[in-house]
């Protein structure tokens, strides 16, 4: 056996939580900033370890524990880049609540390395049970975090997040339970490649549906969403921004899609109707926002819609592009909550209109947040272009209509973060408290020009993050080709129609005067 | 290393390094490093456009970097050379060059100077990516890139809230096409199974007839592929629809104007249907509306400069008549015409951005020309090249003697060629061609005789009475408030000057290339040589007709802006509505706020108010909620600690058991 990464990389930063909760406040950051970057550096280590085009599940590892339920972990491309961009933000993370947290500190680091754990086990859960409490799991030191460090109507947006997130998983597991009754087994690798009964299919798709569906968030069971991100800690956003929401995606790619291809067929036009009507209404319901996490919040609904798309387009480009989205905007939506919680941290405001012309006071803060804005409505060369092109790109073979209506969110996109930018960043100075505040310190160069250069590196090259997937997504396509909905643009050659390009009229030609 | 690689990536390492330093380092650092990357490039430039007019250079394509890779669909960075490209570079690049130099001395005063290097050469690199693209997507890339510069130089003053507004609304309404361009492509794709220019174009004309299945219905393939990438062209280029960006845009210093609203990315759209030429060629119905869409704006965006004050909105809207110009000659199968055009209307219209540039310079940042007069006296340098570059627009030239200054060679060819392609279409684009150019005339000669002739009537302007200190009452009757105008410095003379030979001999000396010479545009474009014939075959009358039409546009300008400068008054007044109509732009920017910004916002706050929190929040979590909550007030009664209420729920229980056992 070889050696068990996966678990070391679950161990260190559990150990950590412990360690925390016994520590002062500066010992506990120092803790939890050397167990995330432990963390990050095994990540690498992982990354570089992982054989592409090797084996479809790398760094297994398996221990039978009670009644066919086992600790079983193991990767592939797709949970590679998900664990990367988790160990990724996690140490931005703990720099974001650096000087932010000032009470409970032990206990408040506890709880992020704890979240740390779950989501990485999340995706190297090889095992459904374990699969699910690991999913499950995450959802307590959330609440936590919202509930303890948020804001000041943070019990409210607490309960809304754990109830709105726990009635699906109830359905999710009911379904699990059944599966494993039916397959006799609860190894995801065999359950992938397991053929339910389509008619039990139905209901089994429709029991995980609701799980993911508002983990996604799609609409409309998105409203947690905006009233988590506006109260959670700036780091609890970049977290619940950019790993969280990638779960309710990661559970269509692995359960939804290849278990139940010929439900996810049947249904592919309920997730194309919720993911259009949450591009139109989540962008124009950003567009009016005076608060901006809220802004920021609504536009994640927006573009989780895209992923949903790109998933049930049902081919590679869409699924492709899916993930891209997913990493992309797990990067530039958690850099876009670190740019709000930098100023957040000077003012302890939100709202929009207390802020104005921090280009001039700000520059470097300025250029990073352009920077960012700019990935957000996915401009090329920036990471987020790759996943909405390729999505979009994906799903054209199979409708043109829900592509046209999901492209609008590029318009309405450049709308609502340009008119964000406009009042923050330009404009005069009209508010002296913002006007005075300094430019970005140390701490916060360390957070933000990593995932500049991220989201830059994802945008020119790529290949470093599509080349691990490739073999997966191939497969996953062969896997759910034979559901795959019809073509609705269908090319049909035809006979050449008269090729008039060198017509000339005749008359006009004869009275020339050479 | 092959030269392109220095032309493109120069701009954008200057662009960088004068960024970053930004105000660490002293600005003529930033200012040296931009300006000197771009006189590279544009050195280097112009042997590869001289290379393809001798015919020695060959089309090649240097790969750069892999760039995606999913599934079939497959795009690398890579640089395409071929003589269409090499137009753009010599355009881009020469203009690009100059445009920095003149803002050394135009940008003099202002504390940003760094920063606006810094855009400017990351828009011209952008823009060399965009002319460079071996592949759609990486066009697009480039096409962005100058929307993202084209966004921030509009902005560049962000502290006034007009310059915001136009920068916002620059972009969203080119998001707007890029929304066509981008469904363009993916059509593109899903029919040819690439998105690589030379493949598509190779694979174009075996598509002709084919049909697909588009929104529900089924079109000619072709010709929904070509309007969707056309709806792109027509928001880059400022066509009639999404043209409300482009005088707005006009907020942004004057060098950006001349630079990227008026020699270059305006011209992408242009460039993009004449790079597709071969699959154009395939879509007749979407040449038809290339051609309609051409002749309207033209048409259209000259009637509106008829009546505009602001001497740089004049000549925006002049641009956007001229980018009709190119897009009709493309429309009717001229590309090579249209190219032509597009070259000379960067020296020449370069050339009038940046003299108007001198003109605000040297009247302390008036831009209203009612407020100007007489500058032929005091800044003739200045004067002179304007008058270069309004003899050049205007299509100054005699067909007999064979001698003309640019614009005549390019838009005499255009409006030729639209009446020899002879169908109902052309005689339209012809006719609006002709009209649009007396009014070319018009409003060219309006510009020019409001600015050098007449007397001075500088005091009426605020700008003038701040830097004098006085008010026209205490001026009293010299108008001229005691200002003087200074001629600007050499730095922005010398483009100026370098403009106006290009204005009067670039068409001179290019015409037999550029309209004649299959052999140089190669397989770059699709080439109609039989049209070209008949374009020189056309009767004198309509040879002459862009002369004649100039020589009416002179004589009605000269009669109410210098003769009778009554007249203007007195006809607005008679044409009343119709003045109103004209000024106010066709009333396009209002007719879109009311149908498109101010849905957009009530929509949202509905969604929102009564979507999300009257509705989903209601009846969702906060009705389950309430229904616990009023479910356990209820539950609460059961628990009330009495023995006999116990006793009663099990006898029930018990009763029920039973029941179910029984039955």
């Amino acid at each position: 056996m070889e050696f068990p990464i996966l678990s070391l990389m679950l161990a260190v930063p559990l150990a950590g939580a412990i360690a925390c909760l016994f520590l002062g406040a500066q010992a506990a950051r120092m803790t939890a900033l050397l167990a995330t970057l432990i963390n990050l550096a095994l990540g690498i280590l992982l990354w570089m370890n992982f054989e592409i085009g090797g084996a479809q599940w790398q760094f297994v590892e398996r221990a039978e524990i009670f009644a066919g339920f086992s600790y079983a972990l193991g990767i592939d491309g797709i949970a590679l880049m998900l664990i990367m961009l988790s160990v990724f933000l996690m140490p931005i993370c703990v720099l974001a609540s650096w000087d932010a947290i000032t009470k409970r500190v032990g206990e408040y680091m506890s709880a992020f390395l704890l979240m740390e754990v779950l989501m990485i086990g999340v995706f190297a859960a090889q095992d459904l049970y374990l699969f699910y409490i690991f999913f499950e799991a995450g959802l307590i030191p959330m609440y936590l975090i919202i509930g303890v460090w948020g804001g000041d109507n943070r019990i409210y947006a607490s309960y809304k997040f754990f109830l709105y997130t726990l009635l699906g998983s109830v359905l999710m597991l009911i379904a699990m339970m059944w599966m494993v009754n039916q397959a006799g087994t609860t190894d995801i690798p065999t359950l992938l490649n397991y053929d339910f009964d389509p008619s039990a299919q139905t209901w089994l798709w429709l029991a995980f549906f609701a799980s993911f569906a508002v983990k996604m968030p799609m609409w409309p069971v998105h409203t947690w969403l905006p009233d988590a991100h506006v109260q959670a800690p700036t780091a609890g956003s970049v977290i619940l921004a950019g790993v969280l929401l990638k779960l309710g995606g990661y559970g269509f790619i692995r359960f939804s899609l290849p278990m139940f291809p010929e439900a996810s067929e049947q249904f592919a036009w309920l997730v194309y109707i919720l993911s259009m009507i949450a591009v139109i209404y989540t962008s124009l319901v950003a567009l009016v926002q005076n608060d901006m996490k809220k802004l920021i919040a609504y536009s994640s609904v927006a573009h989780m819609a895209i992923v949903t798309v790109g998933l049930f387009a049902f081919n590679v480009q869409g699924i492709e592009g899916a993930m891209m989205v997913m990493l992309g905007h797990g990067l530039v939506s958690g850099a876009l909550f670190l740019c709000v919680g930098v100023i957040y941290d000077r003012l302890h405001t939100r709202e929009i209109a207390r802020y104005g012309g921090l280009a001039i006071n700000m520059p470097k803060y300025a250029l990073f947040f352009l920077l960012f804005t700019m990935a957000s409505i996915g401009l090329p060369g920036t990471s987020n272009f790759i996943g909405e092109f390729l999505a979009l790109a994906g799903i054209y073979k199979v409708s043109t209509l829900v592509t046209l209506v999901c492209t609008t969110g590029i318009i309405l996109g450049a709308a609502y973060m340009l008119y964000l930018y406009r009042r923050v960043a330009f404009g005069e100075q009209k508010n002296a408290d913002a006007a005075a505040m300094p430019d970005l310190n140390a701490r916060e160069w360390a957070m933000l020009a990593p995932i500049a250069a991220a989201v830059l590196w994802m945008g020119v090259y790529p290949e470093s993050f599509l080349a691990p997937m490739r073999q997966d997504i191939a497969a996953l396509e062969a896997r759910i080709a034979r559901a795959a909905p019809d073509f609705d643009a269908d090319n049909v050659i035809g006979t050449p129609r008269e090729h008039n390009a060198n017509y000339v009229a005749a008359a006009h030609g004869e009275e020339g005067a050479h | 290393m092959h030269p392109i690689l220095l032309i493109v990536f120069l701009p954008l390492l200057a662009a960088i390094v004068a960024g970053l330093t930004n105000k660490a380092a002293p600005s003529i650092f930033a200012k040296s490093i931009t300006t000197g990357a771009l006189f590279v490039s544009a050195a280097l430039s112009w042997p590869i456009f001289l290379g393809f007019v001798g015919g020695t250079y060959e089309p090649t394509v240097v790969p750069v970097l892999k760039w995606v890779q999913s599934g079939t669909l497959t795009f690398d960075w890579a640089l395409r050379v071929d003589t269409l490209t090499a137009v753009m570079l010599v355009v881009i690049n020469t203009v690009s060059a100059l445009v920095h130099l003149y803002s050394w001395g135009y940008m003099e005063e202002d504390p940003d100077q760094p920063r606006f290097f810094a855009y400017l050469s990351l828009f011209t690199f952008a823009m060399l990516m965009l002319v460079t693209a071996d592949n759609l997507v990486q066009m697009f890339f480039g096409w962005e890139g100058v929307g993202l510069a084209s966004y921030l130089l509009i902005g560049f003053w962000f502290k006034k809230p007009s310059a915001n507004a136009a920068a916002i609304k620059a972009f969203v309404v080119n998001r707007v096409g890029d929304l066509g361009f981008m469904l363009g492509i993916f059509g593109t794709y899903l029919v040819f199974d690439t998105v690589s220019i030379s493949e598509i174009l190779a694979a174009a004309p075996g598509m002709s007839g084919a049909t697909i299945g588009f929104l529900g219905y089924n079109v000619y393939t072709m010709d929904v592929l070509c309007i969707l990438l056309f709806i792109g062209a027509m928001g880059k280029s400022a066509q009639l629809g999404l043209h409300t960006w482009l005088p707005d845009a006009m907020e942004g210093p004057t060098p950006v104007s001349a630079l990227i609203h008026a020699a270059t990315m305006v011209t992408a759209g242009v460039f993009m249907v004449v790079r597709l030429s071969p699959m154009f060629e395939t879509a007749p119905i979407a040449l038809g509306m290339v051609t309609f869409i051409g002749a309207a704006t033209c048409i259209f965006a000259a009637t509106v400069g008829t009546t505009q004050w602001d001497i740089k909105r004049v000549i925006a809207y002049s641009t956007c008549s001229q980018l009709g110009y190119m897009f009709f000659a493309a429309g009717v199968g001229a590309y090579g015409a249209a190219m032509f055009h597009l070259f000379t209307h960067a020296f020449f219209k370069a050339l009038l951005f940046l003299g108007a540039g001198s003109v605000i310079h040297a009247m302390h940042h008036e831009q209203d020309m009612r407020y100007y007069g007489n500058l032929r006296k005091h800044i003739p340098l200045t004067f002179w090249a304007m008058m270069m570059g309004t003899l050049a627009i205007t299509g100054v030239g005699i067909y007999h003697l064979g001698i003309g200054f640019a614009g005549f060679w390019s838009k005499d060819a255009i409006i030729e060629v639209a009446f020899a392609r002879g169908t109902e279409l052309g005689m339209f684009a012809f006719w609006m061609g002709v009209f649009a150019a007396l009014l070319t005339s018009f409003y060219s000669w309006r510009l020019m005789f409001l600015t050098f002739w007449g007397k001075p009537r500088w005091i009426e302007s605020e700008h003038i009475q701040h830097s004098v200190h006085k008010t026209p009452e205490q001026a009293g009757e010299d108008t001229t408030g005691g200002y003087h105008p200074h001629e600007s410095p050499i730095s922005m003379l010398v483009p100026l000057g370098v403009l106006s030979i290009g204005a009067v001999l670039a068409g001179q000396i290019f015409a037999p290339t550029f309209l004649d010479d299959a052999a140089f545009w190669g397989s770059s474009i699709f080439y109609n040589e039989p049209l070209i014939h008949a374009m020189h075959a056309v009767p004198y009358w309509v040879k002459y007709s862009a002369l004649i039409v100039m020589l009416i546009g002179l004589f009605v300008a000269w009669l109410a802006y210098i003769k009778d400068t009554s007249i203007p008054a007195k006809t607005a007044e008679q044409l009343g509505p119709i003045y109103r109509f004209l000024y106010n732009k066709w009333y396009f920017d209002e007719l879109y706020h009311y149908l498109f910004v101010v849905p957009a916002f009530w929509l949202g706050r509905q969604f929102w108010k009564l979507g999300d929190v009257g509705t989903i929040d209601r009846f969702g979590p906060n009705g389950i909620a309430w229904v616990v909550e009023k479910g356990s007030v209820g539950a609460r009664k059961f628990q009330t600690g009495y023995l006999y209420s116990y006793a009663l729920v099990m006898l029930l229980g018990l009763v029920a058991a039973i029941t179910w056992v029984l039955f």
